[in-house]
């Protein structure tokens, strides 16, 4: 019961983008529609994932004051396996992510959960912590980019909603529908957050 | 010429908040009051600028002759954040002033995406190092000039009567689209 506490405290309660407000340059850059969000939210599961697996194994080994130091080689080495793996076998995700991968290194959500939770749990539940988080997260960019891409594009996943019909709110696609979209769906998981609670 | 073009499209067209999405963290968290947004704005110009010369020379003095370029990332990262711990430590002893002005934002620094994004785009576009610092420095400014704008309006905000549900992130991430809009007018400059 802890344990599935601790797993879904990541989709509405906690979720690190809308209430917790971590990890938001790649929530925004990323989102211009729904596969790109989803593609960038289990990359960043996965480097979480790798990140509090390792951090919490050898949490005793590490000396308090490099710890900082030795978690950014940690998430740095799992941002590399993700950034080659992708680079490998998903060409064009790699493509329209772009400059984000690198940068999941800067991500404060999965240096965040490395510190606040990783180095104080055991190991069971630091993988739970880092689904939990990390689906969370996915949920996050998928929903900021079907947004996006339903009212930009009036299509979801790339399936066109209405046939013929193309060209829709070009500004959701470009920057200013990211900000605006982003602002909109935090209202509504605040609203869903109190609901909850 | 062409450093022109490198300038107008850094600060401007493709500004590296509001048309690139980095450095979105300090955008939103330290942009409540003009002054703190000077005082960051500052603080990433100086690093900025220290990091992409730093990582500039690695990649090409080192990773590259080396072979390994695949380290980039993990380089990158401790570079930078050695760097700013580094930094500190010397304004502390030399310019006591400067360090009271830029101290507390320097730590928050190496989880600012911006500074690791400059560096990268750098190698990427295949700037020499003049270039390299030139593109530092318009990205920087470039970041000013968006931070410094949205804390001013943001100051303004304290004052209105918004409905309870968009007072804090929600309206200040409205604030930034309509901004990020006005920016789009600059498309196409360069």
């Amino acid at each position: 019961m802890k344990q599935w506490k601790n797993f879904t405290k990541g989709f509405i309660k906690d979720n690190p983008v809308f209430i917790l407000l971590l990890g938001l340059c790649p929530a925004l850059g990323v989102t211009t529609s729904a596969f790109n969000g989803l593609g960038m939210g289990l990359a960043t599961t996965f480097v979480l994932l790798g990140s509090n697996t390792v951090v919490s194994i050898i949490k005793n080994v590490i000396p308090n004051k490099v710890r900082i130091p030795s978690f950014i080689v940690i998430i740095a080495s799992f941002v590399t396996i993700v950034q080659l793996t992708m680079e490998a076998y998903l060409p064009d995700l790699f493509d329209s992510l772009g400059l984000f991968i690198p940068l999941i290194v800067v991500n404060c959500l999965v240096m965040g959960r490395a510190e606040a939770f990783a180095s104080k749990n055991n190991i069971g539940s630091s993988i739970v912590d880092a689904l939990g988080m990390g689906l969370g997260f996915t949920l996050a960019l998928t929903m900021l980019g079907g947004l996006r891409e339903i009212l930009g594009a009036y299509s979801i996943f790339g399936i066109q909603l209405i046939p013929g019909v193309t060209d829709g709110m070009l500004v959701f696609v470009l920057a200013p529908g990211a900000f605006i979209g982003m602002g909109y769906l935090i209202i509504l998981f605040n609203f869903l957050k109190k609901k909850t609670a | 010429m062409e450093y022109f073009a490198i300038i107008i499209g850094a600060i401007f067209v493709n500004n590296i908040v509001l048309a690139q999405f980095l450095g979105i963290c300090p955008y939103m968290g330290v942009s409540a009051k003009v002054s703190t947004s000077v005082g960051m704005s500052g603080a990433v110009l100086f690093v900025m600028t220290l990091a992409t010369i730093v990582t500039f020379l690695i990649y090409n003095y080192v990773l590259v002759p080396f072979n390994i370029t695949y380290l980039q990332t993990i380089s990158y990262i401790l570079v930078i954040s050695s760097l700013v711990q580094m930094v500190e430590i010397i304004l502390k002893k030399v310019s006591p002033e400067l360090y009271q002005a830029l101290g507390i934002f320097l730590p928050l620094i190496t989880t600012n995406c911006a500074i690791m994004g400059v560096a990268l785009l750098t190698v990427q576009n295949e700037f020499t190092l003049m270039q390299g610092v030139v593109f530092a420095i318009s990205h920087a400014t470039g970041f000013a000039l968006a931070i410094i704008l949205f804390a001013g309006i943001r100051e303004h905000m304290e004052l209105m009567d918004l409905p309870k549900a968009m007072r804090g992130a929600p309206a200040a991430l409205v604030v930034a689209g309509i901004l990020a809009l006005a920016f789009m007018g600059f498309a196409g400059l360069v």
